[in-house]
C-alpha cells in the first residue's frame, strides 16, 4: 500500500482508515521514498506508541524508513533537526524550561491580545474572502512572532522557509538546503541580537539562560528552538483555524448553534481538533527494541508512523465517532499528541482557536462558505494538512 | 472524591489547569502540575474526571 491514502474531498477521511482500524492494528505501507514503514491507526494503539519512549525520534539512524524522496529525507530525517534536547532526559529539561512560557496561566494572559490581533484582521476583510489567507495564517504568526520577539515583517519569509521544512514533495534538495541555511542565518542574527539588547520576550528570556552558561541550553539549542518554535507554532494553527472554520460551515447547522451558544465554543473547538480528517501525514518514530502489540510484533529497526486522524474516528474510543458533536465532554483526542512529547504549545494553540471562532461569530454571524464544501480544495504534500483556500461570504 | 497527581509524568501541557483552576494549577518556573485540593467538592468530581481522561500524559488520578 503507498501512503498516505488520497481522501475523497479535503474534509473526510480517507475510506481506507476504517478498514485498516478494522482488519488489523499494524500494517506496511510504501513511503514516497519507496522505503517502507509500518501503519498505526487504532486509538489505543497510537496514544500507547506516541508516549512509549521505545518508539524514539531517532530518524536519522541509517535503517529508519526515508519519507520523502529528497536526499535528507524532509525535516523529520534531518540530522539537523535531532540534538540533545529531543529525547530523553535532555528533552525533559527542555521541556521543562520551555514549559513554563506556555502555562494555562501566561497563556491566558495573552487572551487579550489575540483578540485584538482578530479583530484587526475581520477589520481588514471584505467579502467575498479567503479566510486562510486573510484570517487563518496572519493570526497565528503574530502571535508566534510577538512571544518570540520577531518582527512580524518578516512573515512572508517564514511562511517560505517553514513551507520548505515541513513540505515533503514540492521542493527540490537544494532549495531545502537554501532555506534551511537562510532560516539558520536569519534565527541565528536575532538570537545574538536579543543577547546584546534584551526584550519582554521569550527569546530574551532564553537568551538570558544561554548567557549563564550554566549547561541549561547552549546557542546552537536557542536558535535550533526558536526555529522549532516558529514553525510548530505557525502552520499548524494557521491550518487548523481554516479547517475549524470549514468544518463548522460544511453543515451551517453548527455554525448556528455556536452563533446562539458561545458557551460551546470550548468543546466545539476539541471537537474541531478531533474530527479533523487531514491533522497531518502522521507521526513518524523509529523502534529502538522489539515490541509487541496484540499478536503482532514490531521488530526492532522499524520506522513507525501513526496516524492520529484515523486513530480520533475510532468508534472503540469515541461514542457516534463520525459525526462531530459539539459539546462532546470529555473529548481526549490525540490532535496534540500524548505523553511526554505531546504539544508545548497546546495551550496556546486552544486560546488561539477558542479566540478566532469567538471572533468570528460575534463579526460574521453571517458566515458561510462561497463554494460547496466538497469544492474545497487540500494543500498538498505538507506534513501539516490544510485547505489551499477557504472562500467564505457574509 | 480523592485526588493525586504525577508530578514526574506530567507534560506541563496546562490542560487541567485550565479546565479546573480551582483544583489544579502549575509551577511557574516548569509548567508542572500543581494540586491545589486533593480532596474537592464532589460537585466538581465530573470536571475533575474529565480533565483526568484529556491530561495527556495520564498525570492525574481520581478515586470516587
Ligand atoms: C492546532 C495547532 C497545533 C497542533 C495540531 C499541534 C500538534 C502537535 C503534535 C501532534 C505534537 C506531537 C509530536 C510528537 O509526538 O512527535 C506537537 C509537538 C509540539 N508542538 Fe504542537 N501543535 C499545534 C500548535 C503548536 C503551537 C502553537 C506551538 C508553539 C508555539 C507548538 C509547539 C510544539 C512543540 C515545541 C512540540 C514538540 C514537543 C516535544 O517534543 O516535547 N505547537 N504538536
Ligand atoms: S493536564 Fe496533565 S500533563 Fe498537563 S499540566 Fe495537568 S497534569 Fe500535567
Amino acid at each position: 500500500m503507498d501512503y498516505p491514502f488520497a481522501p475523497p474531498t479535503a474534509l473526510e477521511p480517507p475510506a481506507e482508515w476504517e478498514r485498516l482500524r478494522a482488519e488489523c492494528p499494524v500494517w506496511r505501507v510504501r513511503m514516497a521514498s519507496g522505503d517502507e514503514a509500518l501503519l498505526l491507526t487504532r486509538y489505543e494503539d497510537v496514544r500507547a506508541m506516541l508516549a512509549d519512549p521505545r518508539f524514539t525520534h531517532h530518524l536519522t539512524r541509517p535503517d529508519a524508513a526515508k519519507l520523502a524522496d529528497s536526499e535528507t529525507g524532509g525535516v523529520f530525517n534531518d540530522p539537523g533537526a535531532a540534538g540533545d534536547m529531543t529525547r530523553g532526559e535532555g528533552h525533559r529539561r527542555w521541556r521543562r524550561m520551555m514549559s513554563r512560557s506556555f502555562t494555562a496561566k501566561r497563556v491566558n494572559e495573552m487572551r487579550p491580545r489575540i483578540e485584538e490581533l482578530a479583530h484587526g484582521l475581520v477589520d481588514d476583510m471584505v467579502p467575498p474572502a479567503d479566510l486562510t489567507a486573510s484570517f487563518g495564517f496572519p493570526l497565528p504568526v503574530f502571535v508566534i512572532c510577538e512571544l518570540l520577539g520577531v518582527p512580524p515583517e518578516y512573515r512572508d519569509r517564514f511562511s517560505h522557509w517553514s513551507d520548505a521544512m515541513l513540505n515533503l514533495t514540492r521542493y527540490r534538495q537544494d532549495e531545502l538546503d537554501t532555506a534551511a541555511r537562510e532560516f539558520h542565518e536569519f534565527m541565528a542574527a536575532h538570537v545574538q541580537a536579543k543577547r546584546e539588547k534584551p526584550g519582554d520576550d521569550l527569546l530574551s528570556e532564553l537568551a538570558v539562560i544561554v548567557d549563564s552558561q550554566d549547561g541549561r541550553m547552549s546557542e546552537a539549542e536557542l536558535v535550533m528552538t526558536a526555529q522549532g518554535l516558529l514553525v510548530a507554532g505557525h502552520e499548524t494553527t494557521a491550518n487548523m483555524i481554516g479547517k475549524m472554520v470549514a468544518m463548522l460551515l460544511a453543515d451551517r447547522s453548527r455554525w448556528e448553534r455556536l452563533v446562539v451558544d458561545r458557551g460551546l465554543i470550548g468543546s466545539a473547538v476539541e471537537e474541531a481538533l478531533r474530527f479533523d480528517a487531514n491533522p497531518n501525514f502522521g507521526i513518524p518514530r523509529y523502534v529502538s527494541e522489539q515490541v509487541a502489540l496484540g499478536d503482532e510484533t514490531i521488530p526492532a529497526g522499524s520506522t513507525v508512523i501513526t496516524n492520529i486522524g484515523s486513530a480520533n474516528r475510532d468508534a472503540c474510543a469515541f461514542a457516534d465517532a463520525a459525526d462531530m458533536v459539539l459539546d462532546r465532554r470529555p473529548n481526549p483526542h490525540l490532535a496534540f499528541g500524548a505523553g511526554p512529547h505531546s504539544c508545548l504549545g497546546q495551550a496556546l494553540a486552544r486560546v488561539e482557536l477558542q479566540t478566532a471562532l469567538a471572533v468570528l461569530l460575534d463579526r460574521l454571524p453571517t458566515l458561510e462558505l462561497a463554494v460547496p464544501a466538497a469544492g474545497l480544495r487540500r494543500r498538498e504534500g505538507l506534513v501539516v494538512g490544510g485547505l489551499e483556500e477557504l472562500p467564505v461570504r457574509w | 472524591m480523592k485526588i493525586a497527581v504525577d508530578q514526574d509524568k506530567c507534560c506541563g501541557a496546562g490542560q487541567c489547569a485550565m479546565l479546573v483552576p480551582d483544583v489544579f494549577d502549575q509551577r511557574e518556573e516548569d509548567g508542572v502540575v500543581v494540586l491545589l485540593d486533593p480532596a474537592p467538592d464532589d460537585r466538581l468530581l465530573p470536571d475533575v474526571e474529565g480533565a483526568a481522561a484529556v491530561c495527556p500524559a495520564e498525570a492525574i488520578r481520581v478515586e470516587r
